[in-house]
């Protein structure tokens, strides 16, 4: 399966996701699986990055006398860079394994064939509810990782410097602007996109047998990962020529 | 003059270089029982995926009510399919559904019934398997019979014009084998299908058939009744059938 293949299930996706019947009840249905399945894994490492980003950068703050710029920098970068791509490859992880592995096994099964030879398509279905739950669900999520990380933040500043909760929130507020969280927490709607995509199309054309479905799951990470960093790249020098 | 149902012009298909069909024609008339024999690995499933477009062959034709399946639009393969019941070898049953969910999705994904209808037709399905019991039942908690019989239903359950039957008893133990070949006997009687039924159960196809034909190496080489078939001084019909003859 190559790049090419991959385009073509874009296209394919584009072409069927604005059309009717739209499928509510799924789109939801898939959304509140995957944000329930992630919740426990992205509640800890966004409140693990808080904490360690304070910790770490506040010694070398110190050095140049900068300690009272903590609580932006933390925030800052949280919002902007590690908050979404750190969240997204957790949801890579977690979700498009699954969704490779959901569809590999239902196509190895013949459940996908059994779809189609009953007068439903099994790609509106299947592939695009779950690409639209997955586009969705990422944003939300990645809100909650930020927010917890600046929580996280709070704490450790807390235990070294005894810093009040009036002056951190203060901070943030000032630091945060609205060319930070747009482009930040906007990004992670083509992650959602990716995640859901390269699931969907390693799952739904897994080989046959089990080992088929092992390889999509795999493979669906490992890619979904990689195209994750290579689009951070690019939308970040995208969003720095919109929003200096 | 019996009406034809399903023709088949002259198929062939290959995966890579091997030859799976080879020019295989026959027709199917409306409401006859056809059977197709031949040993693993002759093409069975790849002739029946062919007749439904989850294949495409690489050369021939497919009619189905005189339509080309492989020649009209989406639109009209699906209501094509609509038409046309599809028991799976698996069952394929759809694991994240229970039983009722996996017989009512046809239902309501193709057709306009109110819930009420739906409900009832999937109570009558379930009836006509009689497996009115494993209604909440999830797939992973059926037996492999169990899960043949709710193939079966689902398949049955939006009335179609033509069944294809994917090897509907492999795998099941000889009672179960005949209780599953009498309850698809007995369903086509009541709804007036015609079926297309693939297997190397002679058991199966003795309470099933009309006709049967057999494929040898990707080709259609015998075609008659399954007791002249079953009688035939060919060598290779003499060992195919003679090996597990069962009396019922």
């Amino acid at each position: 399966m190559g790049v090419g293949q991959l385009f073509e299930f874009c296209f394919r996706f584009l072409k069927n996701v604005f059309l009717p019947p739209y499928e509510f009840h799924e789109i939801k249905k898939h959304m509140d699986e995957l944000g329930v399945k992630t919740l426990p894994i992205v509640s800890v490492t966004g409140f693990i990055i808080g904490v360690v980003l304070a910790m770490q950068s506040e010694p070398i703050l110190a050095r140049f006398g900068a300690e009272s710029v903590l609580p932006a920098m933390v925030s800052l970068s949280v919002v902007r860079e590690l908050g979404p791509v750190i969240t997204a490859l957790i949801f890579a992880g977690r979700v498009s394994s699954g969704i490779g592995a959901e569809l590999g096994s239902m196509r190895v099964t013949e459940q996908i064939d059994a779809m189609e030879v009953s007068a439903i398509d099994p790609f509106r279905y299947l592939v695009v509810t779950r690409v639209v739950a997955c586009s969705f669900i990422l944003p939300v999520l990645t809100l909650y990782v930020v927010f917890l990380a600046i929580f996280g933040g709070y704490l450790a500043m807390i235990l070294s410097q005894g810093m009040s909760l009036q002056l951190y929130v203060v901070s943030v507020v000032e630091a945060i602007r609205f060319g930070d969280i747009i482009p930040g927490i906007g990004k992670t709607f083509f992650f959602g996109f990716i995640v859901g995509i390269v699931g969907a199309f390693k799952g739904y054309n897994a080989d046959k047998g089990t080992e088929g479905v092992g390889k999509a799951s795999t493979t669906s990470v490992v890619l979904s990962s990689l195209l994750i960093l290579v689009t951070d790249t690019v939308l970040v020098k995208i969003t720095l020529w919109i929003w200096p | 003059m019996a009406i034809e149902m399903v023709k088949i012009s002259h198929i062939s298909k290959a995966f890579d270089d091997f030859v799976v069909l080879d020019d295989v024609s026959l027709s199917v008339n409306h409401g006859e029982n056809l059977v197709v024999f031949g040993k693993s690995g002759t093409g069975k499933s790849v002739l029946l995926k062919c007749m439904v477009k989850l294949l495409v062959p690489d050369a021939g034709e497919v009619f189905i009510e005189g339509k080309n399946v492989h020649t009209i639009s989406n639109a009209e393969l699906t209501e094509l399919r609509k038409n046309i019941g599809f028991l799976f070898q698996s069952a394929a049953l759809y694991d994240s559904m229970s039983v009722s969910e996996n017989l009512a999705f046809p239902l309501i994904r193709n057709f306009f019934f109110t819930k009420q209808e739906v409900e009832a037709k999937v109570k009558r399905a379930l009836e006509m398997v009689s497996l009115e019991h494993a209604v909440d039942k999830m797939p992973s908690e059926l037996s492999g019979g169990m899960r043949k019989r709710i193939g079966l239903a689902r398949s049955i359950i939006t009335e179609p014009k033509l069944m294809l039957y994917d090897e509907p008893t492999t795998g099941l133990d000889p009672i179960t084998t005949k209780e599953i070949s009498r309850l698809i006997r007995d369903l086509q009687n009541e709804l007036k299908m015609t079926s297309i039924i693939i297997t190397h159960d002679l058991a199966c196809a003795q309470i099933i058939s009309d006709r049967a034909v057999v494929l040898e190496k990707g080709k259609l080489k015998y075609e008659g009744s399954l007791k002249e078939l079953t009688a035939s001084s060919d060598p290779f019909l003499h060992d195919f059938f003679t090996s597990d003859i069962i009396e019922d």
